[in-house]
């Protein structure tokens, strides 16, 4: 496909070229490990070597001795200091309405601990290779404890966790109706059953976690800089949990981040760290994590074991749903671990069908492994798994075409708004559109042909689908507080014009990575008349930004992009009544189009930037009715979630004597609403995409079931996707536009990984002729399956 | 025990002390402040660190810096002009968006202008092969491999006047 050429400007939907990457492509990003301060100190993290053990002492007396040390803390020194847990921000509740066992996480484990990298102590010096040598003198006396580590085998394990759950269940959960979707199976004609792993991901954004904690004595302030995607939502919990500080003496700054993918979302122990070192030390304190840090402390993401049932009539119309699953939620509570597998999971099992009947129970499991939060998806990619799994092994067993029994069962537009039996409300989206584009995109009636030319080559060929939908911008926030949300899920932006007229624009969000320095540029510069060159986008400072909930489940535009449309709304009210002052007309006459207000049926006009000259020199104003400047913030609660949708389709080839699987075609259509920005969307469709397609067929973090030790802990172990390991991708966007927020924006971040998955998956099994292999599908997983099924697809 | 290396970092002498077993990009990343240079994994794989060493593709993370003596050092800051004009190969990234988060960007396009050296007329597969030790997780590589044909490309048409200077 040819692809349009960029452009240096322009609003709403150009393709304009990024304003953030000169920095990047220079060399002049800034990374949280880039910044070195005066006087700064190093820290090294001692961490566990085992899954479970107990700490029976710890001896600092040599670290303490070592060169170039100023001070060894351990969790004791910490809970001797009265520094707190590590925040869970989402309740749920077990069926009686019980809260989670919820049990405590220190920065520094205490008596125990509980997963291979845990926290054990901190050594900070003068280099970081001294504080490295330091530690390896810190001799800490461990009882090696029995280690439960597999998912399915935690729940009633004879060894617990953590003694406040002494079943290892931290919540056993459910959602739907279960009586609707009992009577539904009880008629069904027809019912599919599967088992599927939804294997664990370690999420391994490029840039390794970082922060940097510092004190200003005199003035009693604290500055952390560190590798979030939510630099206020760190401040807030440091202040209110972990630390115990007042908000107005700390500053949070979250410079250029080097990826996310959800990792960097939570409150770490490293932050909590470094600040108490600071403090301690009165010196500035820098932690980077080396890649096999990020792959033991990092919030890992997955990991469930499934049980699903889909009850159909005769024709193959769904008529239930019943999902059973089991959650590794690892060794502590991280920051959202608890409502991944709950609220952002079972509320999107009707996908994009019109299943009358849905019930799903969820038990949350804790292991001695790293803690599972979001990674890319959340929840969402988990659903959209096992529902568009399970509807290609209902068609198979149907002896119906897998789009057939997609177009069947499909909400229709004509159904919108939907109310799902999940609690969702969908708003908009032409699913059949998107199925049907795709399938010409990939021209589905050529399929079996090339399944014959590829059967002549010694090749299996398979064809997937994944109709997906997902659910982004989580809101309002009193749902989700119902839902147990225990923050707000709004965003804020400051629309500040200077008097010459450029504009800074302050937003609650973060971008690591998707372009918002550009797309929120377009948006204002479109809307307020101003080039995009006088628009600058500011995040990631809690100095200089308002509070908002940061980036994260593809809400920055559907949620912080609605918030700077609200600023601005303020800004050209405001500057209607000054524009009617300078016209000497009154403000309903006053018309207002791309940065031109106008005095409706005269040529009389006045530019937006006289306007603010006017509001910072207000000598000609009507100052007795209106403030002088020009500066707006507003907060947005979306009223609902918005509903990205869409059909991705692959084609795969296996080598019969390898198992090695290729991904020779892959198509994507979109439904994310109105796009902004094409060049940025496809970017992020095919990123996301090759996430999901490392989860099917390359990635998988394991952990040896008896001892607990990571097997995969370096990307020697752990195989990330690779230049050669992925294709290129045919990507079409279908806009229907969102209806609950003004800019008819769906979000697109995390959608090429929601799909993509089960999209390769449903390929694989279909060119192995089988109803079902599990995650990744590794050329030994797919060479066993071509030994144990010797009728594949091919030959039949 | 510290030892003095001298060597040329985007065409300036520099001589810095340096443990023997100080890491070329550690030299980089912290005596110089040359911190486009990144450090991604502990075990050579990411690419992130890609340099220059004498015009040839090396990773910074996995060389002492002592073994750099007396040679010449290209960073990702020393390749747009003085004037600040970009590089030919950073230029198609930006055209063709083939960065994201911007952490393994200098270390993809580093290794990107090596590629015209071995093979300027690289194909797509040629590309991706060539790239299998830079480790990118924003972008899915689509736009990385488009952006490395248009920069190949633009480099082979700018040859002689990078000939000329």
């Amino acid at each position: 496909m040819t692809e349009a050429r960029t452009t240096d400007s322009g609003g709403v939907g150009a393709r304009v070229a990024r304003v953030e990457d000169r920095r990047f492509l220079t060399g002049r990003g800034r990374y949280t490990d880039d910044i070195n301060r005066p006087g700064q100190l190093y820290a090294c993290i001692l961490r566990s070597p085992h899954a479970h053990a107990r700490i029976k002492g710890i001896d600092k007396s040599a670290a303490e001795a070592a060169p170039g040390v100023v001070a060894v803390f351990t969790g004791a020194d910490m809970a001797a200091d009265g520094i707190g847990s590590l925040p869970c921000g989402w309740l749920i509740h077990f069926k009686d309405g019980s809260p989670m066992k919820e049990p405590p996480h220190p920065p520094l484990a205490v008596d125990k601990v509980r997963h291979v990298g845990d926290q054990v102590a901190v050594v900070v010096a003068e280099t970081y290779r001294q504080a490295k040598d330091a530690a390896e003198l810190l001799d800490v006396d461990y009882e090696e404890l029995p280690a439960v580590v597999a998912t399915a085998a935690a729940a009633g394990a004879a060894v617990a966790v953590h003694d406040e759950a002494p079943d290892n269940i931290c919540y056993d959960w459910e959602w739907g109706d279960r009586a609707k979707t009992e009577e539904a199976f009880a008629k069904a004609a027809h019912v599919t059953r599967l088992d599927l792993v939804n294997n664990r991901m370690i999420p391994n954004a490029m840039e390794p976690r970082a922060a940097i904690g510092e004190y200003d004595p005199g003035a009693d302030e604290y500055t952390l800089t560190t590798t979030s995607q939510n630099p206020q939502l760190i401040r807030l919990l440091l202040c209110g949990f972990t630390m115990g500080l007042p908000e107005h003496k700390v500053r949070v700054v979250a410079p250029d981040v080097g990826g996310g993918f959800g990792s960097k979302i939570y409150h770490y122990a490293e932050e909590v760290i470094v600040v108490y070192a600071a403090k301690k030390l009165a010196r500035p304190v820098k932690w980077t994590a080396e890649r096999s840090e990020s792959f033991q402390a990092d919030a890992h993401g997955r990991d469930h074991v499934t049980h699903v049932e889909l009850a159909m009539d005769e024709q193959a119309h769904f008529l239930g749903l019943r999902v059973s699953t089991t959650a590794n939620l690892g060794a502590y509570l991280s920051t959202f671990s608890t409502c991944i597998p709950t609220i952002l999971y079972a509320t999107l099992l009707s996908g994009q069908y019109k299943t009358p009947a849905i019930h799903a129970e969820v038990k949350a499991v804790f292991t001695n492994t790293a803690p599972v939060d979001a990674y890319r998806g959340a929840g969402r990619p988990e659903a959209c798994y096992l529902i568009e799994r399970v509807v290609d092994v209902a068609a198979r067993e149907m002896n119906i075409d897998r789009a057939e029994i997609r177009r069947r069962n499909f909400i229709t537009p004509d159904m919108m708004p939907y109310a799902t039996p999940v609690g969702l409300e969908y708003d908009s989206g032409d699913f059949p559109r998107n199925l049907d584009d795709a399938l010409k995109l990939i021209d589905y009636e050529g399929f079996e042909a090339r399944r014959q030319e590829a059967a002549k080559r010694g090749k299996l060929r398979g064809i997937g689908f994944a109709s997906y939908i997902e659910a982004c911008g989580i809101a309002p926030s009193n749902v989700a507080g119902a839902l147990g949300a225990r923050a707000g899920l709004y965003d804020s932006a400051e629309v500040r014009f200077h008097p010459t007229g450029s504009v800074s624009v302050m937003v609650g969000v973060h971008s690591h990575g998707q372009g918002h320095e550009t797309t929120f540029a377009q948006i204002v510069s479109e809307r307020l008349g101003v080039p995009m060159d006088k628009v600058e986008i500011v995040h990631g400072d809690s100095n200089r930004t308002p509070f908002g909930m940061g980036t994260y489940g593809s809400r920055s535009l559907a949620v912080g992009g609605m918030a700077i449309v609200k600023a601005m709304d303020k800004v050209i009210a405001k500057s209607k009544k000054i524009a009617a002052h300078l016209l000497e007309a009154s403000v309903e006459d006053i018309e207002y189009t791309d940065g031109t207000f106008t005095v409706a049926g005269t040529d009389k006009t006045i530019g937006i930037a006289e306007i603010a000259g006017a509001a910072y020199v207000p000598h000609n104003y009507p100052l007795d009715e209106l403030e002088p400047g020009l500066d707006e913030q507003a907060f947005y609660d979306p009223k609902n979630f918005t509903f990205p949708n869409g059909t991705q389709i692959c084609e795969v080839e296996i080598d019969t004597d390898t198992g090695v699987t290729k991904i020779v075609r892959f198509v994507a259509v979109d439904d994310f609403g109105r796009v902004i920005n094409p060049m940025i969307v496809e970017g992020q469709v095919h990123g996301g995409l090759v996430q999901g397609i490392g989860q099917a067929l390359l990635e998988n973090c394991v952990y040896d079931p008896q001892s607990g030790q990571l097997l995969t802990g370096s990307f020697m172990d752990y195989t990330m996707p690779r230049a050669d390991d992925v294709p290129f991708f045919e990507v079409k966007t279908n806009e229907v536009l969102c209806k609950t927020n003004e800019l008819g924006v769906k979000g697109c971040g995390e959608a090429g990984t929601i799909g993509g998955a089960a999209c390769v998956m449903n390929a694989v099994c279909d060119a192995l002729g089988v109803p079902h292999i599990d995650m990744p599908a590794t050329p030994e997983r797919v060479w066993r399956a071509i030994q144990s099924n010797q009728t594949p697809a091919a030959a039949e | 025990m510290s030892e003095t290396l001298s060597l040329t970092v985007n065409g300036k002498p520099v001589t810095v002390p340096v443990e023997p077993n100080t890491l070329l990009v550690e030299v980089l990343r912290q005596q110089l402040r040359l911190t486009g240079t990144h450090v991604g994994c502990d075990t050579s794989q990411c690419g992130a660190c890609v340099v220059h060493l004498d015009g040839r593709s090396v990773k910074s993370c996995t060389m002492l810096a002592v073994q750099a003596q007396g040679r010449s050092v290209t960073t990702i800051e020393g390749l747009a002009r003085p004037d600040g004009e970009l590089h030919p190969m950073q230029a198609a990234f930006r055209e063709h968006h083939g960065l994201q988060c911007g952490f393994c960007t200098p270390g993809m396009v580093m290794s990107a202008v090596d590629l015209f050296r071995v093979n300027p007329d690289a194909d797509e597969d040629e590309i991706r092969a060539w790239l299998d030790g830079n480790i990118c997780r924003c972008t899915g590589y689509h736009n990385i491999v488009k952006a490395v044909r248009t920069g190949l490309e633009a480099m082979k048409a700018g040859g002689a006047r990078h000939a000329a200077e």
